[in-house]
């Protein structure tokens, strides 16, 4: 006996529970701009763990160091750099407020 | 070989070049030109202040010494830009909103604008700051000296030049950091200036870095096999170390004075932070690139024993390349130029807002009222602060006499500014943090850090020897070096590790156990939630004469003519009238606060404010005011609701009443063809009768006798209708006159059941009680019989029981009469029970009888008569109640 509009979405004067994919994206991209921290930490902790030349033989030499160190870094600042285009991006396309007020905190 | 004096030469031409710049940006910012002074490469290079002589030199020796430990100093700040999104964001953005100054001006502003933690912070930032100073004047005495080395003319002598160098600096700083007062009006002169250094600094290390790979070494390959071939070519790094020292980087990076001036005073935009995030790091990077290259080719080249933090200018030397040589000094030149002025011109802000500033105005009774301009006082402090500070770093140096104990003076710094870190953070994130808290960290912390850092670290034993061995009595647990007993950690470790954990411990503690002032609460929703709401706290109210003191004071501060330009801003906003001066609303004092604390620091404005509007800033009752506002709007909502209740009342009562006259406007119409029926009745037969004794013949005398009867009978029955419709108009229109008389309801009642039945079918027995009816009237005695007659024969006209009985019962209560009329029928059905008394109102319209006026008239009768007559509804059958004051009651009123 229904209708076929009966099985529309209810009156939107709720909230809907997801945010839109948009939204959504953004959110998980501050997410993971938030994380980058711990993992630069992480990966610069690494170090600590190999093998110095008090234990003998089987040290590291220090270019392979440097170069890991190096690489790390670059990376961060590359994934920095990427995080803040992805950001500048999503917040004009909003064509709204600052970014940094959409956000969420 | 470049001579000295060719060296002294460049150094005046790049310091006249440096004026030049800051001189140019500060006009094209005048001017409102300039857009670029204002971008985010302009802010990132100016971040680049981290990188002092101390970095530009002593990261190539800490290399030669320790290995890749260096890159800790650059590791941590990469870390936080690259978290810009954790800390840096919201320490901008409460920077901004509050007008902060300097991190002293945070500190307090967060706990309640005190200015008693605002002193500590600057004591500890200018402990930690002078020998940091030091260091770079140091520094460039040390790269002289290469130079003066290999001088034939050998003029040189170390002290005087470290003095003129300090001259220089505290002139330049003194020039471009103290133009303006506004804190929030950018130094664009000295932050372009100090990109420009930047720049320098890391050309001139990038160029010494490419020299040294492909000039000296040959390539990429060859340095790669000479780096692991070197005696620190292997990974060799403490792990405590390099945990602690990334983390104290870190901490100084936010905490450091010079670092928060660049950082967030001088921010423009909060945009520029995710620019900086990824640049800031890769200027990091490149600054560090080069070198473990330069170190090692150092180690190699130059003899042993050469001081390895000098091998970015002896190595281009030592190869004969002069020209390198002098860019590189003029890179480790600009490091430690950039870096005195920044932190001169920080350390100047907190020592005259906070110290010099309070003092002042504490030996003024009323700011208002002191000839003078405050403006001058403040410039004159901050410019004396400057040449305070560089004077102090230039004794420091002096007094220790510039040994190598000054090399790992960089770290010590750091880890005494990180005593902050704490306090700072829980300001920023924690609501529960107090004023309390923060001073028992910072005291807690900042103790540690001179027991077990700065004083061991001292030549010249101001701890003795034993202490440092035995410890203080002889307690062994109190060692300086190696605190309760725990032994054998690096002593950089050691005070980091101790004082951080000791101090968060004390910040916590106390921050629990104490209470914060109104004010601090406030402050700390404010720092805390700060992307929430951005208004500051309420708290000042003032009387219209404070306006002009206000005015004079700010006007002292701010020079006269931002003073009025703000005033009529102020005035204009408030009614319209530019001119006049402003009511100093809470609102307008709140600004005003907050523009004065951008010159002289969040307390001093705070107290200037207070001194001239009467102290009472933030009290219980205001922090109710706000906290009231919810309330507020909850009783305003409540009143709403009475008012809707109210409105719902009515409007149910205005439909009751439109029914009525609905009901009674019908019930008119219906009367009114009833009366025209019971009019057109008698007037037919009298109309039919008269004319069959006109037209017909020959009528008997009994018929004509019979006809006049019945036109006699109809017209007795008009006259009657009429004599009620006219009686009911007299008693309205109130023209009755009443007959008054006195006698007993037995009498009255007698009287009218004989009459009511006489004619009727006399089938109605009505019942009373003859003993109770024994009672004295003084009223209008036939009126009060129209009303029983009425009563009676509507009875007997209505009651539909098969033996119809009337019930009469009369009674005294309290001096009324009341005499009540029951009968046993079915009574009268509920929704007509409102309308009987009503005029024209006929319980069921088929009924012959009156008219429907029998009721108005009585109830109109019994209201004149002072009485009144009410139906009683549930007795069974129609039952009304007459009630009318006795006799005796009316001789008594």
């Amino acid at each position: 006996m229904t209708s076929p509009d009966d099985d529309e979405q209810p009156t939107p004067t709720r909230p809907s529970v997801f945010l839109e994919r948009q939204s959504y994206r953004r959110r998980r991209l501050a997410d993971a701009a938030r994380l980058l921290p711990f993992l630069g930490a992480a990966m610069l902790a690494l170090p600590l763990l190999w093998p110095d030349d008090s234990g003998g033989a089987g040290a590291v030499p220090l270019s392979s160091a440097m170069f890991y160190i190096f690489a790390c870094w670059g990376a961060l600042i590359l994934i920095a750099v990427l995080f803040g285009i992805a950001a500048r991006r999503l917040s004009t396309r909003d064509g709204s407020a600052p970014e940094a007020d959409q956000w969420p905190r | 070989m470049a001579t000295l004096n060719v060296l002294i030469l460049v150094c005046l031409g790049y310091v006249v070049l440096l004026f030049g710049v800051a001189f140019a940006a500060d006009r094209m910012a005048a001017v409102g030109k300039g857009k670029w002074l204002r971008s985010p490469l302009i802010y990132t290079l100016s971040l680049s202040i981290y990188c002092t002589a101390w970095t530009f030199y002593g990261a190539v020796g800490n290399a030669a010494r320790s290995g890749l430990e260096f890159v800790t100093i650059y590791l941590g700040p990469t870390l936080v830009m690259v978290g810009w999104w954790w800390g840096l964001r919201k320490l901008v953005r409460v920077a901004r909103s509050q007008r902060v100054t300097s991190i002293a001006d945070l500190i307090s502003s967060r706990y309640g604008k005190s200015n008693t933690l605002a002193v500590c912070v600057t004591i500890l930032a200018v402990l930690g700051g002078t020998p940091y100073i030091a260091l770079q004047l140091q520094s460039i005495t040390l790269s002289f000296s290469i130079f003066a080395e290999a001088d034939p003319t050998g003029l040189y002598r170390e002290g005087s030049s470290v003095f003129w160098v300090a001259t220089g600096l505290a002139l330049f700083a003194i020039l471009f950091g103290t133009r303006n007062l506004d804190a929030n009006e950018r130094h664009h002169g000295v932050v372009t200036a100090i990109a420009l250094e930047a720049v320098v600094k890391l050309v001139a290390l990038l160029a010494v870095g490419i020299f040294v790979v492909w000039g000296i070494a040959g390539g990429l390959g060859p340095m790669m096999d000479r780096i692991d071939a070197s005696e620190i070519g292997q990974w060799n790094v403490d792990a405590s170390r390099w945990t602690t020292f990334t983390f104290l980087s870190a901490a100084a990076f936010v905490c450091l004075p010079r670092m928060f001036q660049v950082m967030v005073v001088e921010n423009d935009d909060e945009s520029h932070l995710r620019t900086a995030a990824w640049a800031f790091p890769l200027y990091l990077l490149l600054m560090s690139l080069f070198v473990v290259p330069i170190a090692v080719v150092g180690l190699d080249l130059l003899p042993e024993g050469s001081n390895p933090d000098l091998f970015v200018l002896t190595v281009p030397l030592s190869q004969g390349n002069d020209g390198l040589a002098v860019l590189s000094f003029i890179g480790g030149f600009s490091s430690a130029t950039s870096m005195v002025i920044v932190t001169a011109m920080a350390l100047s802000t907190m020592v005259s807002n906070h110290v010099v500033m309070p003092i002042w105005l504490n030996t003024q009774d009323r700011p208002g009222a002191v000839p003078g301009d405050v403006r001058t006082i403040v410039l004159l402090a901050r410019r004396v602060s400057i040449a305070a500070i560089m004077a102090l770093g230039y004794f420091y140096y002096s007094l220790s006499g510039g040994g190598a104990a000054l090399a790992s003076i960089g770290l010590v710094a750091f880890a005494g500014i990180s005593q902050i870190l704490p306090a700072l953070v829980g300001g920023l994130f924690w609501r529960g943090a107090t004023r309390t808290g923060a001073l028992a960290g910072l005291s807690v912390g900042f103790g540690l850090w001179i027991y077990t850092l700065l004083l061991p670290g001292m030549d010249g034993g101001i701890i003795p020897h034993s202490v440092i061995e035995h410890g203080p009595f002889g307690w062994g647990w109190l060692r300086p070096q190696a605190l309760f007993g725990i032994e054998g950690i690096d002593p950089m470790v050691h005070t980091v590790m101790w004082s951080l954990l000791l101090n968060t411990i004390a910040f916590c503690l106390a921050s629990l156990l104490s209470f914060p002032s109104p004010m601090e609460r406030l402050q700390g929703a404010q720092f805390v939630n700060v992307f929430d709401h951005s208004v500051a706290p309420r708290g000042w109210t003032g009387s219209v004469a404070q306006s002009e003191d206000l005015m004079i004071m700010t006007q002292r501060i701010l020079g006269p003519t931002p003073t009025q330009e703000f005033f009529q801003a102020e005035a204009e906003r408030q009614n319209g009238r530019p001119g006049r001066l402003p009511e100093p609303t809470p609102g307008f004092l709140q600004r005003l606060e907050r523009e004065l604390s951008g010159s002289v620091g969040a307390a001093t404005a705070h107290a200037m404010i207070g001194q001239i509007v009467g102290g009472a800033s933030v009290s219980v009752e205001d922090l109710l005011a706000v906290a009231d506002e919810s309330a507020q709007m909850l009783e305003y909502s409540s009143q709403l609701e009475a008012k809707s209740a109210e409105l719902s009342r009515t409007a149910r009562q205005l439909r009751e009443a439109n029914a009525k006259l609905t009901q009674v406007s019908m019930q008119k119409d219906a009367f009114l063809s009833q009366v025209s029926h019971e009019l057109r009745t008698p007037m037919t037969s009298i109309r039919a009768f008269s004319e069959i004794m006109r037209d017909t013949d020959g009528l008997s005398a009994d018929e004509q006798t019979r006809y006049a009867a019945i036109i006699h009978d109809e017209a007795l029955r008009l006259t009657r209708l009429l004599d009620d419709l006219l009686d009911l108009s007299v008693l309205e229109s109130g023209q009755v006159s009443l007959n008054m008389g006195d006698g007993t309801l037995r009498a009255v009642l007698d009287r009218a059941v004989s009459s009511a039945l006489t004619g009727g079918g006399a089938t109605l027995q009505v019942r009373r009680t003859r003993a109770s009816e024994r009672m004295a009237l003084h009223t209008d005695l036939d009126r009060l019989g129209q009303v029983f007659i009425n009563l009676i024969s509507n009875a007997q006209k209505y009651c539909d029981a098969a033996e119809p009985v009337l019930t009469i019962s009369a009674h005294d209560v309290g001096g009324q009469m009341v005499v009540d009329f029951v009968d046993n029928g079915s009574g009268i059905p509920p929704d007509a029970q409102s309308m009987v008394f009503e005029k024209f109102a006929r319980v069921g319209s088929d009924k012959a009888g009156g008219a429907g006026l029998g009721l108005a008239i009585c109830r109109e009768i019994m209201q004149r008569l002072g009485g009144e007559i009410a139906y009683l509804p549930g007795q069974g059958g129609a039952a009304f109640r007459i009630s009318l004051p006795l006799a005796y009651q009316q001789a008594a009123q």
